[in-house]
């Protein structure tokens, strides 16, 4: 059925030089038109932080259809390997298409044989090509990508984002969470001296602390998410749905607006 | 001197919902077609057949979704031959998807696709605008549910016998196009299972009871 479609949106890798993704789309066979591209059903925040013993990442499962919360289960944490995750924001139906060519690079990867397999790092360089070469067409994927996992023996966290914009950090927050939660987590990573002070469950809490300032907070948030944990000597776990609990006794204290 | 709703765009602004039940799923949809505020249409078949055991209930641009509904048809048909069996409803889902996502610039269609198989028996997928594909127990889908997802919510539990499912869909469709000045006419209501499809209309006025009373 695919060879029948106008643009096959995977090709494998040998086929052409585009890394095995359609670089074709409507849009460059129509290049006169105009358009304004725009996310329809969007995901939130996506939180990470790296520990003495690798690294973690929580995303919520809400798929937000403009200010409606229509699809309040959908996972946006993708296991690739026992060493690598990647969780998206912006856009579903792209993150839905990337995931779908990530996931067929890893099958195609395991039937080479080759005993080589997604790295973060090598995930996170291939991404940041894809997303910057779609931006160079005026065509981006609407999404910013965090991807986590074991490199070498170390953790690693690396973020990428619509416009091509690429980095590796200690901790790492997307939308919303960038502007009121990426100091929570650097304070949280002094106060340990660095990753390597922070223990599983120090850093876990802290994504959900910070996971609740998000619920209290950002209109797109919800109190339901997954959670994936890499770490450096043992595979890789996604688990969820977990729920937030949230505190709104301080309600009571609050009367009118006016004295 | 041309009226203005001649220049506008056929949509169907609409209700569309679908259920699983254990054993198929019941479809529904309102039949109004409307190009700006004149109904074009007010008898339209919104449940659309792609297979026997698989329908999409279509909203957007009338011609979008009906050219794509086609399209998926034929390359149902073709697997058909081709694989010896009937296609199933995942399958058909994501050529609805692939056609959706990759022309996502071009088009104004979100449809759900619903439908029985031997493999997994009654799914409902939703593809909103952009091409997101999600199965769901319940989608409801089009500009009338924004006015009755308090009633989803409220009204809908998993496990519903099939007769249950085709009372919940035509009450909210009802519900929806009571409030909805772009859904109206009849609820079209389908169930579709091992047997194939039954159909049933429901005049809105059926549920005259339920929404008198919210007047």
């Amino acid at each position: 059925f695919s060879s029948a479609m106008s643009a096959s949106f995977y090709t494998k890798p040998a086929n052409n030089g585009n890394a095995g993704v359609a670089m074709e789309t409507s849009w460059d066979s129509n290049p006169g038109r105009q358009r304004t591209l725009q996310p329809i059903t969007t995901g939130a925040s996506v939180l990470a932080i790296k520990y003495n013993a690798g690294v973690i990442m929580v995303a919520d499962t809400l798929g937000s259809y403009g200010s409606l919360a229509k699809f309040r289960s959908i996972p946006r944490v993708l296991r690739v390997n026992d060493a690598t995750v990647a969780a998206a924001s912006g856009d579903l139906a792209d993150m839905q298409f990337l995931n779908t060519v990530v996931e067929n690079h890893a099958i195609d990867e395991e039937i080479h044989e080759h005993g080589i397999a997604y790295s973060p790092a090598s995930l996170h360089s291939w991404l940041t090509r894809v997303m910057y070469n779609r931006r160079s067409r005026i065509n981006p994927l609407w999404n910013t990508y965090i991807v986590a996992g074991t490199e070498a023996g170390q953790p690693f966290l690396g973020y990428v984002n619509m416009l091509g914009v690429a980095f590796k950090e200690d901790c790492l927050a997307t939308g919303f969470g960038s502007h009121l939660c990426l100091g929570l987590l650097r304070e949280a990573l002094d106060a340990a001296g660095g990753y390597a002070g922070l223990t599983e469950e120090t850093a876990t809490s802290a994504l959900e602390a910070c996971l609740r300032v998000l619920y209290y907070r950002d209109c797109r948030a919800y109190n339901q998410y997954q959670l994936a944990n890499v770490p450096v000597a043992k595979p890789a776990q996604v688990s969820g749905p977990h729920f937030l609990q949230s505190d709104w006794s301080v309600a009571k204290l609050v009367k009118h607006y006016t004295e | 001197m041309l009226a203005d709703w001649t220049q506008q765009e056929v949509l169907t602004g609409t209700t569309i919902m679908a259920v699983e039940y254990n054993g198929g799923v019941v479809i529904g949809a309102d039949s109004r077609t409307s190009s700006g505020t004149y109904v074009t249409n007010r008898t339209q078949d919104k449940l659309t057949p792609l297979t026997e055991y698989i329908y999409c209930c279509r909203s957007g641009s009338a011609a979008d979704t009906q050219a794509i509904a086609d399209h998926v048809r034929y390359y149902l048909d073709f697997s058909r031959i081709s694989q010896g069996r009937e296609p199933t409803v995942r399958y058909a889902a994501h050529v609805m998807q692939s056609i959706l996502y990759n022309n996502r610039d071009n088009l104004s269609a979100a449809v759900i696709v619903a439908g029985w198989d031997e493999v997994n028996g009654g799914q409902v997928y939703c593809i909103p605008l952009g091409g997101l594909l999600v199965r769901q127990p319940m989608a409801a889908g089009g500009s009338g549910s924004t006015y009755i997802w308090g009633h989803l919510d409220a009204q809908f539990k998993p496990g519903m016998t099939d007769t249950e499912c085709q009372e919940f869909v035509a009450k909210s469709v009802s519900l929806a196009i009571k409030r909805d000045g772009s859904s109206g006419g009849v609820c079209r209501l389908a169930v579709i299972n091992r047997r194939r499809r039954t159909t049933a209309h429901y005049h809105a006025r059926r549920f005259a009871k339920v929404v008198r009373w919210l007047n």
